[in-house]
Protein backbone atom coordinates (compact mmCIF):
# COMPACT_ATOMS: atom_id res chain seq x y z
CA UNK A 1 0.00 0.00 0.00
CA UNK A 2 1.68 3.20 -1.11
CA UNK A 3 1.98 6.06 1.34
CA UNK A 4 -0.79 8.61 1.00
CA UNK A 5 0.32 11.92 -0.47
CA UNK A 6 -1.61 13.92 2.14
CA UNK A 7 -2.04 12.47 5.60
CA UNK A 8 -4.12 14.31 8.19
CA UNK A 9 -4.28 12.97 11.73
CA UNK A 10 -6.52 14.23 14.54
CA UNK A 11 -6.67 17.77 13.24
CA UNK A 12 -8.25 19.92 15.94
CA UNK A 13 -8.85 23.64 15.53
CA UNK A 14 -10.69 26.13 17.73
CA UNK A 15 -11.42 29.78 17.07
CA UNK A 16 -12.22 31.92 20.08
CA UNK A 17 -13.42 29.04 22.22
CA UNK A 18 -15.48 27.49 19.44
CA UNK A 19 -14.39 24.07 18.20
CA UNK A 20 -14.24 24.28 14.39
CA UNK A 21 -12.52 21.00 13.56
CA UNK A 22 -12.80 17.96 15.78
CA UNK A 23 -10.02 15.43 15.42
CA UNK A 24 -10.30 15.08 11.64
CA UNK A 25 -8.36 12.17 10.18
CA UNK A 26 -8.07 11.72 6.42
CA UNK A 27 -5.71 10.14 3.90
CA UNK A 28 -5.55 11.36 0.33
CA UNK A 29 -4.01 8.89 -2.09
CA UNK A 30 -1.70 9.97 -4.86
CA UNK A 31 -3.52 10.58 -8.14
CA UNK A 32 -7.05 10.59 -6.75
CA UNK A 33 -9.65 13.32 -6.86
CA UNK A 34 -11.31 13.80 -3.49
CA UNK A 35 -14.23 16.15 -2.89
CA UNK A 36 -14.61 17.75 0.53
CA UNK A 37 -18.28 18.40 1.13
CA UNK A 38 -20.15 20.01 3.94
CA UNK A 39 -22.70 22.61 4.88
CA UNK A 40 -21.67 26.23 5.42
CA UNK A 41 -19.85 26.45 8.72
CA UNK A 42 -18.94 22.76 8.78
CA UNK A 43 -15.23 23.58 8.77
CA UNK A 44 -14.31 22.92 5.12
CA UNK A 45 -12.57 26.24 4.52
CA UNK A 46 -10.71 25.98 7.82
CA UNK A 47 -9.56 22.50 6.90
CA UNK A 48 -8.37 23.74 3.54
CA UNK A 49 -6.46 26.61 5.11
CA UNK A 50 -4.65 24.18 7.35
CA UNK A 51 -3.86 21.74 4.55
CA UNK A 52 -2.17 24.49 2.54
CA UNK A 53 -0.23 25.56 5.60
CA UNK A 54 -1.70 29.02 6.15
CA UNK A 55 -2.69 28.30 9.74
CA UNK A 56 -1.42 26.11 12.56
CA UNK A 57 -3.83 23.73 14.29
CA UNK A 58 -4.33 23.41 18.02
CA UNK A 59 -3.33 19.76 17.78
CA UNK A 60 -2.92 17.07 15.17
CA UNK A 61 -0.57 16.66 12.25
CA UNK A 62 -0.69 17.19 8.51
CA UNK A 63 1.86 15.33 6.43
CA UNK A 64 2.29 16.22 2.79
CA UNK A 65 4.57 13.84 0.88
CA UNK A 66 5.81 12.56 4.20
CA UNK A 67 6.76 15.98 5.60
CA UNK A 68 4.99 17.40 8.67
CA UNK A 69 4.20 20.87 7.36
CA UNK A 70 3.87 22.44 10.80
CA UNK A 71 7.19 21.19 12.13
CA UNK A 72 9.46 21.29 9.11
CA UNK A 73 12.12 23.83 8.17
CA UNK A 74 11.38 26.86 5.98
CA UNK A 75 13.30 25.27 3.11
CA UNK A 76 11.26 22.06 3.29
CA UNK A 77 8.05 24.09 3.41
CA UNK A 78 9.09 26.00 0.30
CA UNK A 79 9.76 22.72 -1.52
CA UNK A 80 6.33 21.38 -0.51
CA UNK A 81 4.62 24.60 -1.63
CA UNK A 82 6.22 24.28 -5.05
CA UNK A 83 4.31 21.04 -5.50
CA UNK A 84 1.05 22.49 -4.23
CA UNK A 85 -1.14 24.56 -6.52
CA UNK A 86 -4.03 26.44 -4.95
CA UNK A 87 -7.00 28.07 -6.67
CA UNK A 88 -8.73 30.29 -4.11
CA UNK A 89 -12.46 30.83 -3.87
CA UNK A 90 -12.23 34.48 -4.83
CA UNK A 91 -9.52 33.73 -7.40
CA UNK A 92 -7.07 35.97 -5.50
CA UNK A 93 -5.52 37.20 -8.74
CA UNK A 94 -2.95 39.92 -8.18
CA UNK A 95 -4.85 43.04 -9.17
CA UNK A 96 -1.73 45.06 -9.98
CA UNK A 97 -0.68 42.58 -12.70
CA UNK A 98 -2.17 41.38 -15.98
CA UNK A 99 -3.44 37.81 -16.36
CA UNK A 100 -0.19 36.71 -18.01
CA UNK A 101 1.91 38.33 -15.32
CA UNK A 102 -0.17 36.50 -12.72
CA UNK A 103 0.69 33.15 -14.31
CA UNK A 104 4.30 34.18 -14.83
CA UNK A 105 4.87 35.17 -11.21
CA UNK A 106 5.36 31.66 -9.78
CA UNK A 107 7.45 30.74 -12.83
CA UNK A 108 9.68 33.77 -12.40
CA UNK A 109 10.02 33.41 -8.66
CA UNK A 110 10.48 29.68 -8.27
CA UNK A 111 12.27 28.62 -11.44
CA UNK A 112 15.37 29.75 -13.30
CA UNK A 113 13.73 29.47 -16.72
CA UNK A 114 14.49 32.19 -19.26
CA UNK A 115 11.89 34.77 -20.27
CA UNK A 116 10.99 33.28 -23.71
CA UNK A 117 10.40 29.86 -22.13
CA UNK A 118 8.26 31.41 -19.42
CA UNK A 119 6.18 33.24 -22.02
CA UNK A 120 5.57 30.01 -23.95
CA UNK A 121 4.62 28.12 -20.79
CA UNK A 122 2.26 30.92 -19.76
CA UNK A 123 0.51 30.79 -23.11
CA UNK A 124 0.14 27.01 -22.87
CA UNK A 125 -1.40 27.25 -19.40
CA UNK A 126 -3.79 30.00 -20.47
CA UNK A 127 -4.79 28.16 -23.61
CA UNK A 128 -5.52 25.01 -21.61
CA UNK A 129 -8.15 26.89 -19.64
CA UNK A 130 -9.50 28.69 -22.67
CA UNK A 131 -7.96 32.08 -21.91
CA UNK A 132 -5.35 32.08 -24.66
CA UNK A 133 -6.43 35.51 -25.93
CA UNK A 134 -6.96 37.10 -22.52
CA UNK A 135 -3.33 37.28 -21.43
CA UNK A 136 -2.95 41.04 -21.57
CA UNK A 137 -6.20 41.78 -19.73
CA UNK A 138 -6.24 42.97 -16.14
CA UNK A 139 -8.11 40.91 -13.50
CA UNK A 140 -10.68 43.70 -13.06
CA UNK A 141 -11.71 43.29 -16.70
CA UNK A 142 -12.47 39.59 -16.45
CA UNK A 143 -15.83 37.95 -15.87
CA UNK A 144 -16.34 35.65 -12.88
CA UNK A 145 -15.79 32.52 -14.93
CA UNK A 146 -12.67 33.90 -16.56
CA UNK A 147 -11.24 34.84 -13.18
CA UNK A 148 -11.75 31.31 -11.88
CA UNK A 149 -10.11 29.86 -14.99
CA UNK A 150 -7.18 32.25 -14.64
CA UNK A 151 -6.80 31.15 -11.01
CA UNK A 152 -6.71 27.51 -12.16
CA UNK A 153 -4.09 28.37 -14.80
CA UNK A 154 -1.96 30.04 -12.14
CA UNK A 155 -2.39 27.09 -9.77
CA UNK A 156 -1.12 24.70 -12.47
CA UNK A 157 1.72 26.98 -13.62
CA UNK A 158 4.44 24.90 -11.99
CA UNK A 159 2.77 21.56 -12.85
CA UNK A 160 2.26 20.73 -9.19
CA UNK A 161 1.61 17.25 -7.87
CA UNK A 162 -1.27 18.38 -5.71
CA UNK A 163 -4.01 20.77 -6.74
CA UNK A 164 -6.34 22.36 -4.22
CA UNK A 165 -9.56 24.01 -5.37
CA UNK A 166 -11.70 26.07 -3.03
CA UNK A 167 -15.25 26.12 -4.43
CA UNK A 168 -14.28 26.01 -8.11
CA UNK A 169 -17.84 26.15 -9.46
CA UNK A 170 -19.28 28.69 -7.06
CA UNK A 171 -21.00 31.51 -8.93
CA UNK A 172 -20.45 30.01 -12.38
CA UNK A 173 -23.09 29.23 -14.96
CA UNK A 174 -23.63 25.49 -15.56
CA UNK A 175 -21.74 25.42 -18.88
CA UNK A 176 -18.61 27.04 -17.49
CA UNK A 177 -18.88 24.87 -14.38
CA UNK A 178 -19.02 21.77 -16.57
CA UNK A 179 -15.96 22.99 -18.50
CA UNK A 180 -14.06 23.35 -15.24
CA UNK A 181 -15.09 19.81 -14.27
CA UNK A 182 -13.71 18.56 -17.59
CA UNK A 183 -10.48 20.43 -16.92
CA UNK A 184 -10.09 18.80 -13.51
CA UNK A 185 -10.64 15.35 -15.03
CA UNK A 186 -8.14 16.15 -17.77
CA UNK A 187 -5.51 17.22 -15.25
CA UNK A 188 -6.01 14.04 -13.30
CA UNK A 189 -5.78 11.77 -16.33
CA UNK A 190 -2.98 13.54 -18.17
CA UNK A 191 -0.72 14.53 -15.30
CA UNK A 192 -1.84 12.15 -12.53
CA UNK A 193 -2.39 15.16 -10.32
CA UNK A 194 -3.93 14.64 -6.93
CA UNK A 195 -6.87 17.01 -6.62
CA UNK A 196 -8.66 18.14 -3.48
CA UNK A 197 -11.86 20.05 -4.17
CA UNK A 198 -13.85 21.83 -1.52
CA UNK A 199 -17.36 22.20 -2.85
CA UNK A 200 -21.03 21.95 -2.16
CA UNK A 201 -21.99 21.53 -5.79
CA UNK A 202 -23.17 17.92 -5.72
CA UNK A 203 -23.30 17.56 -9.50
CA UNK A 204 -19.64 18.58 -9.90
CA UNK A 205 -18.55 16.48 -6.96
CA UNK A 206 -20.17 13.34 -8.32
CA UNK A 207 -18.79 14.05 -11.77
CA UNK A 208 -15.13 14.44 -10.93
CA UNK A 209 -14.44 12.85 -7.57
CA UNK A 210 -13.17 9.34 -6.87
CA UNK A 211 -14.07 9.69 -3.21
CA UNK A 212 -16.27 12.07 -1.29
CA UNK A 213 -15.53 13.20 2.25
CA UNK A 214 -18.26 14.90 4.24
CA UNK A 215 -17.72 17.27 7.13
CA UNK A 216 -20.52 17.90 9.61
CA UNK A 217 -20.00 20.47 12.38
CA UNK A 218 -16.26 19.95 12.39
CA UNK A 219 -16.18 16.17 12.26
CA UNK A 220 -15.55 13.93 9.28
CA UNK A 221 -18.63 11.71 9.14
CA UNK A 222 -18.01 9.85 5.89
CA UNK A 223 -15.25 9.14 3.38
CA UNK A 224 -16.71 6.96 0.65
CA UNK A 225 -16.77 6.26 -3.04
CA UNK A 226 -19.61 7.67 -5.11
CA UNK A 227 -21.98 4.68 -4.97
CA UNK A 228 -21.62 4.09 -1.23
CA UNK A 229 -22.03 7.80 -0.55
CA UNK A 230 -25.19 8.24 -2.58
CA UNK A 231 -26.69 5.12 -1.02
CA UNK A 232 -25.91 6.28 2.53
CA UNK A 233 -28.66 6.13 5.11
CA UNK A 234 -27.03 8.64 7.49
CA UNK A 235 -29.68 11.38 7.95
CA UNK A 236 -27.11 14.18 7.83
CA UNK A 237 -25.76 12.94 4.51
CA UNK A 238 -29.25 12.33 3.18
CA UNK A 239 -30.30 15.87 4.07
CA UNK A 240 -27.31 17.19 2.16
CA UNK A 241 -27.88 14.95 -0.85
CA UNK A 242 -31.64 15.37 -1.03
CA UNK A 243 -31.46 19.15 -0.51
CA UNK A 244 -33.83 19.09 2.45
CA UNK A 245 -33.97 22.51 4.12
CA UNK A 246 -33.40 22.77 7.86
CA UNK A 247 -36.49 24.68 8.90
CA UNK A 248 -39.49 24.79 6.66
CA UNK A 249 -41.35 28.09 6.92
CA UNK A 250 -44.91 26.88 7.05
CA UNK A 251 -47.17 29.05 4.99
CA UNK A 252 -49.93 28.85 7.65
CA UNK A 253 -47.77 30.28 10.43
CA UNK A 254 -46.49 33.06 8.13
CA UNK A 255 -50.06 33.96 7.19
CA UNK A 256 -51.12 33.96 10.83
CA UNK A 257 -48.30 36.36 11.65
CA UNK A 258 -49.17 38.64 8.75
CA UNK A 259 -52.82 38.75 9.84
CA UNK A 260 -51.78 39.60 13.38
CA UNK A 261 -49.53 42.42 12.13
CA UNK A 262 -52.26 43.79 9.86
CA UNK A 263 -54.82 43.81 12.71
CA UNK A 264 -52.30 45.58 14.98
CA UNK A 265 -51.92 48.46 12.57
CA UNK A 266 -55.69 48.66 12.22
CA UNK A 267 -55.58 48.57 8.44
CA UNK A 268 -58.28 46.70 6.58
CA UNK A 269 -57.28 43.54 4.76
CA UNK B 1 -12.71 40.35 36.85
CA UNK B 2 -13.64 41.75 33.47
CA UNK B 3 -11.80 45.05 34.11
CA UNK B 4 -8.65 43.10 34.91
CA UNK B 5 -9.26 40.91 31.87
CA UNK B 6 -9.60 43.90 29.58
CA UNK B 7 -6.46 45.52 30.98
CA UNK B 8 -4.62 42.25 30.51
CA UNK B 9 -5.89 41.80 26.97
CA UNK B 10 -5.00 45.41 26.19
CA UNK B 11 -1.43 45.02 27.43
CA UNK B 12 -0.98 41.74 25.58
CA UNK B 13 -2.37 43.26 22.37
CA UNK B 14 0.00 46.22 22.58
CA UNK B 15 2.98 43.99 23.32
CA UNK B 16 1.97 41.79 20.41
CA UNK B 17 1.83 44.89 18.19
CA UNK B 18 5.31 46.03 19.20
CA UNK B 19 6.59 42.47 18.82
CA UNK B 20 4.99 42.12 15.42
CA UNK B 21 6.43 45.46 14.32
CA UNK B 22 9.93 44.45 15.44
CA UNK B 23 9.59 41.08 13.74
CA UNK B 24 8.45 42.76 10.53
CA UNK B 25 11.32 45.24 10.72
CA UNK B 26 13.87 42.45 11.04
CA UNK B 27 12.30 40.44 8.21
CA UNK B 28 12.19 43.54 6.02
CA UNK B 29 15.81 44.34 6.79
CA UNK B 30 16.87 40.77 6.00
CA UNK B 31 14.98 40.93 2.69
CA UNK B 32 16.70 44.16 1.60
CA UNK B 33 19.68 42.51 -0.17
CA UNK B 34 17.19 40.75 -2.47
CA UNK B 35 15.86 44.11 -3.68
CA UNK B 36 19.20 45.52 -4.79
CA UNK B 37 19.73 46.21 -8.50
CA UNK B 38 22.29 43.63 -9.58
CA UNK B 39 22.52 41.31 -6.61
CA UNK B 40 18.81 40.93 -5.94
CA UNK B 41 15.96 38.84 -7.35
CA UNK B 42 14.78 39.93 -10.77
CA UNK B 43 12.00 42.45 -10.86
CA UNK B 44 12.46 43.69 -7.31
CA UNK B 45 14.62 46.69 -8.14
CA UNK B 46 12.13 47.79 -10.83
CA UNK B 47 9.40 47.61 -8.19
CA UNK B 48 11.59 49.72 -5.91
CA UNK B 49 12.05 52.33 -8.63
CA UNK B 50 8.28 52.54 -9.17
CA UNK B 51 7.91 53.08 -5.43
CA UNK B 52 10.58 55.79 -5.50
CA UNK B 53 8.45 57.63 -8.02
CA UNK B 54 5.24 57.19 -6.02
CA UNK B 55 6.73 58.05 -2.61
CA UNK B 56 9.26 60.67 -3.65
CA UNK B 57 8.84 62.29 -7.04
CA UNK B 58 5.06 62.51 -6.84
CA UNK B 59 5.28 64.07 -3.38
CA UNK B 60 7.61 66.88 -4.46
CA UNK B 61 4.93 69.46 -5.40
CA UNK B 62 3.23 69.09 -2.03
CA UNK B 63 6.56 69.16 -0.16
CA UNK B 64 7.58 72.29 -2.04
CA UNK B 65 4.33 74.10 -1.25
CA UNK B 66 4.22 73.05 2.41
CA UNK B 67 7.87 73.91 3.00
CA UNK B 68 7.64 77.25 1.19
CA UNK B 69 4.60 78.27 3.22
CA UNK B 70 6.22 77.14 6.47
CA UNK B 71 9.40 79.00 5.57
CA UNK B 72 7.49 82.20 4.86
CA UNK B 73 5.45 81.89 8.04
CA UNK B 74 8.54 81.29 10.16
CA UNK B 75 10.34 84.22 8.56
CA UNK B 76 7.39 86.55 9.09
CA UNK B 77 6.84 85.55 12.71
CA UNK B 78 10.49 85.76 13.71
CA UNK B 79 10.99 88.99 11.77
CA UNK B 80 8.16 90.64 13.71
CA UNK B 81 10.06 90.10 16.96
CA UNK B 82 13.61 90.53 15.71
CA UNK B 83 12.81 93.80 13.96
CA UNK B 84 12.12 95.37 17.36
CA UNK B 85 15.55 94.20 18.54
CA UNK B 86 17.19 95.53 15.39
CA UNK B 87 18.53 92.07 14.52
CA UNK B 88 16.58 91.33 11.36
CA UNK B 89 19.35 89.34 9.69
CA UNK B 90 19.03 86.71 12.43
CA UNK B 91 15.84 85.61 10.70
CA UNK B 92 18.12 83.76 8.28
CA UNK B 93 19.78 81.85 11.12
CA UNK B 94 16.45 80.92 12.62
CA UNK B 95 15.01 79.64 9.36
CA UNK B 96 18.15 77.72 8.44
CA UNK B 97 18.56 76.03 11.82
CA UNK B 98 14.85 75.29 12.21
CA UNK B 99 14.56 73.73 8.77
CA UNK B 100 17.75 71.68 8.70
CA UNK B 101 17.32 70.34 12.21
CA UNK B 102 13.57 70.01 12.65
CA UNK B 103 11.09 71.37 10.14
CA UNK B 104 12.64 69.71 7.12
CA UNK B 105 12.47 66.15 8.46
CA UNK B 106 9.21 66.65 10.36
CA UNK B 107 7.20 68.30 7.57
CA UNK B 108 8.49 65.74 5.08
CA UNK B 109 7.53 62.89 7.42
CA UNK B 110 4.03 64.30 7.88
CA UNK B 111 3.48 64.67 4.14
CA UNK B 112 4.90 61.23 3.31
CA UNK B 113 2.92 59.60 6.13
CA UNK B 114 -0.32 61.09 4.87
CA UNK B 115 0.36 60.33 1.22
CA UNK B 116 2.22 57.05 1.28
CA UNK B 117 1.64 55.59 4.76
CA UNK B 118 -2.11 55.43 4.17
CA UNK B 119 -1.57 54.15 0.61
CA UNK B 120 0.58 51.28 1.89
CA UNK B 121 -1.93 50.14 4.47
CA UNK B 122 -4.87 50.44 2.07
CA UNK B 123 -3.04 48.55 -0.69
CA UNK B 124 -1.79 45.76 1.55
CA UNK B 125 -5.06 45.64 3.49
CA UNK B 126 -7.00 45.14 0.27
CA UNK B 127 -4.56 42.40 -0.76
CA UNK B 128 -5.23 40.67 2.57
CA UNK B 129 -9.01 40.89 2.09
CA UNK B 130 -8.86 39.48 -1.46
CA UNK B 131 -6.56 36.64 -0.27
CA UNK B 132 -3.72 37.84 -2.52
CA UNK B 133 -1.31 37.70 0.44
CA UNK B 134 -2.42 34.13 1.17
CA UNK B 135 -1.90 33.28 -2.50
CA UNK B 136 1.67 34.63 -2.31
CA UNK B 137 2.39 32.50 0.76
CA UNK B 138 1.06 29.34 -0.89
CA UNK B 139 3.36 30.07 -3.85
CA UNK B 140 6.30 30.17 -1.42
CA UNK B 141 6.79 33.87 -2.16
CA UNK B 142 7.53 35.97 0.92
CA UNK B 143 5.02 38.85 1.01
CA UNK B 144 7.54 40.92 3.00
CA UNK B 145 10.10 40.58 0.23
CA UNK B 146 7.68 41.24 -2.63
CA UNK B 147 5.58 43.98 -1.08
CA UNK B 148 7.39 45.61 1.84
CA UNK B 149 11.09 45.53 0.97
CA UNK B 150 10.85 47.55 -2.30
CA UNK B 151 8.84 50.21 -0.46
CA UNK B 152 11.36 50.26 2.37
CA UNK B 153 14.46 50.70 0.24
CA UNK B 154 12.66 53.28 -1.91
CA UNK B 155 11.62 55.27 1.16
CA UNK B 156 15.12 55.17 2.64
CA UNK B 157 16.48 56.66 -0.58
CA UNK B 158 13.85 59.29 -1.41
CA UNK B 159 12.72 60.56 1.99
CA UNK B 160 16.15 62.03 2.86
CA UNK B 161 16.14 63.61 -0.61
CA UNK B 162 12.70 65.08 0.06
CA UNK B 163 13.96 66.37 3.42
CA UNK B 164 16.78 68.25 1.72
CA UNK B 165 14.31 69.61 -0.85
CA UNK B 166 11.93 70.78 1.86
CA UNK B 167 14.73 72.62 3.66
CA UNK B 168 15.71 74.13 0.32
CA UNK B 169 12.22 75.39 -0.46
CA UNK B 170 11.70 76.65 3.08
CA UNK B 171 14.92 78.65 3.04
CA UNK B 172 14.16 79.91 -0.49
CA UNK B 173 10.71 81.11 0.54
CA UNK B 174 12.19 82.90 3.58
CA UNK B 175 14.63 84.55 1.18
CA UNK B 176 11.73 85.81 -0.92
CA UNK B 177 10.20 87.31 2.23
CA UNK B 178 13.49 88.98 3.20
CA UNK B 179 13.71 90.46 -0.29
CA UNK B 180 10.19 91.83 -0.15
CA UNK B 181 10.30 93.17 3.40
CA UNK B 182 13.95 94.05 4.03
CA UNK B 183 15.07 94.41 0.41
CA UNK B 184 17.79 91.87 1.04
CA UNK B 185 19.15 90.83 -2.34
CA UNK B 186 19.61 87.15 -3.05
CA UNK B 187 23.43 87.13 -3.16
CA UNK B 188 23.53 88.65 0.34
CA UNK B 189 20.80 86.28 1.55
CA UNK B 190 22.69 83.34 0.12
CA UNK B 191 25.86 84.50 1.91
CA UNK B 192 24.02 84.67 5.24
CA UNK B 193 22.53 81.22 4.62
CA UNK B 194 25.91 79.63 3.94
CA UNK B 195 27.27 81.23 7.09
CA UNK B 196 24.31 79.96 9.14
CA UNK B 197 24.26 76.36 7.91
CA UNK B 198 25.97 73.92 10.21
CA UNK B 199 26.80 70.60 8.53
CA UNK B 200 26.20 68.77 11.76
CA UNK B 201 22.60 70.04 11.75
CA UNK B 202 22.09 68.83 8.20
CA UNK B 203 23.33 65.37 9.20
CA UNK B 204 21.07 65.30 12.25
CA UNK B 205 18.17 66.17 9.98
CA UNK B 206 19.07 63.38 7.56
CA UNK B 207 19.43 60.88 10.38
CA UNK B 208 15.97 61.84 11.60
CA UNK B 209 14.56 61.47 8.10
CA UNK B 210 15.96 57.92 7.86
CA UNK B 211 14.35 57.00 11.19
CA UNK B 212 11.07 58.63 10.17
CA UNK B 213 10.97 56.84 6.81
CA UNK B 214 11.50 53.51 8.59
CA UNK B 215 8.62 54.27 10.95
CA UNK B 216 6.26 55.31 8.15
CA UNK B 217 6.94 52.24 5.98
CA UNK B 218 6.85 49.72 8.83
CA UNK B 219 3.70 51.09 10.49
CA UNK B 220 1.91 51.54 7.15
CA UNK B 221 2.64 47.99 6.05
CA UNK B 222 1.93 46.55 9.50
CA UNK B 223 -1.53 48.10 9.58
CA UNK B 224 -2.17 46.64 6.15
CA UNK B 225 -1.07 43.12 7.07
CA UNK B 226 -3.20 43.19 10.22
CA UNK B 227 -6.47 43.91 8.39
CA UNK B 228 -9.22 41.43 9.18
CA UNK B 229 -12.61 41.99 7.63
CA UNK B 230 -13.84 44.00 4.69
CA UNK B 231 -13.69 47.51 3.27
CA UNK B 232 -14.42 49.15 6.61
CA UNK B 233 -11.40 47.44 8.14
CA UNK B 234 -9.24 48.65 5.25
CA UNK B 235 -10.41 52.21 5.80
CA UNK B 236 -9.70 52.00 9.52
CA UNK B 237 -6.24 50.65 8.82
CA UNK B 238 -5.43 53.66 6.64
CA UNK B 239 -6.49 56.05 9.42
CA UNK B 240 -4.60 53.98 11.97
CA UNK B 241 -1.45 53.98 9.85
CA UNK B 242 -1.36 57.77 9.57
CA UNK B 243 -2.21 58.37 13.23
CA UNK B 244 0.25 55.82 14.61
CA UNK B 245 3.10 56.78 12.31
CA UNK B 246 2.64 60.50 13.02
CA UNK B 247 2.72 59.84 16.77
CA UNK B 248 5.73 57.53 16.54
CA UNK B 249 7.54 60.05 14.34
CA UNK B 250 7.12 62.83 16.88
CA UNK B 251 8.18 60.53 19.73
CA UNK B 252 11.24 59.50 17.78
CA UNK B 253 12.01 63.14 17.06
CA UNK B 254 11.88 63.93 20.77
CA UNK B 255 14.05 60.94 21.57
CA UNK B 256 16.73 61.78 19.02
CA UNK B 257 16.75 65.45 19.99
CA UNK B 258 17.04 64.53 23.68
CA UNK B 259 19.87 62.09 23.01
CA UNK B 260 21.85 64.67 21.05
CA UNK B 261 21.19 67.25 23.74
CA UNK B 262 22.44 64.98 26.49
CA UNK B 263 25.46 64.01 24.43
CA UNK B 264 26.22 67.72 24.36
CA UNK B 265 26.42 67.86 20.59
CA UNK B 266 23.09 69.58 20.05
Amino acid sequence: MTEPIISIRDLTVSYGGRRVLNGVTLDVQRGEVIALLGASGSGKSTMLKHIIGLAKPDSGTIHIKGVDINRCSARELRAIRRDLGVAFQGSALFSSMSVEENIQLPLRELTTLSDPVIEIMTYIKLASVGLGEAGKMMPQELSGGMKKRAAVARATALDPEILIFDEPSAGLDPIVAAELDELILFLKRAFHMTVVIVTHEMASAFRVADRLAMLYMGSLIAVEGKETFSASSDPRIRQFLDRKPQHIAESESVQRRLRALVSLTGATE
Amino acid sequence: MSVLESIGTGVIDRLAYVGGLTNQFVQGFVALPRVLPLLGTRGRWQAAIRQMYAIGVAALPMIAIVAACAGCILAIQSATVLNKLGALQLVVNIVVIAFTKELGPLLTATVVSGRSGSAFSAEIGTMVVTEEIDALRTMAIDPIELVLAPKYIAAMIVVPCLTIMSSFFGILAAGAFMYISAHMTFPIYFQYVTQAIVLHDVFTGLLKSLVFSTIIVQVGCMEGFRVAGGPEAVGKSATSAVVKSTLLVIFADLLITAVFYMMGTN
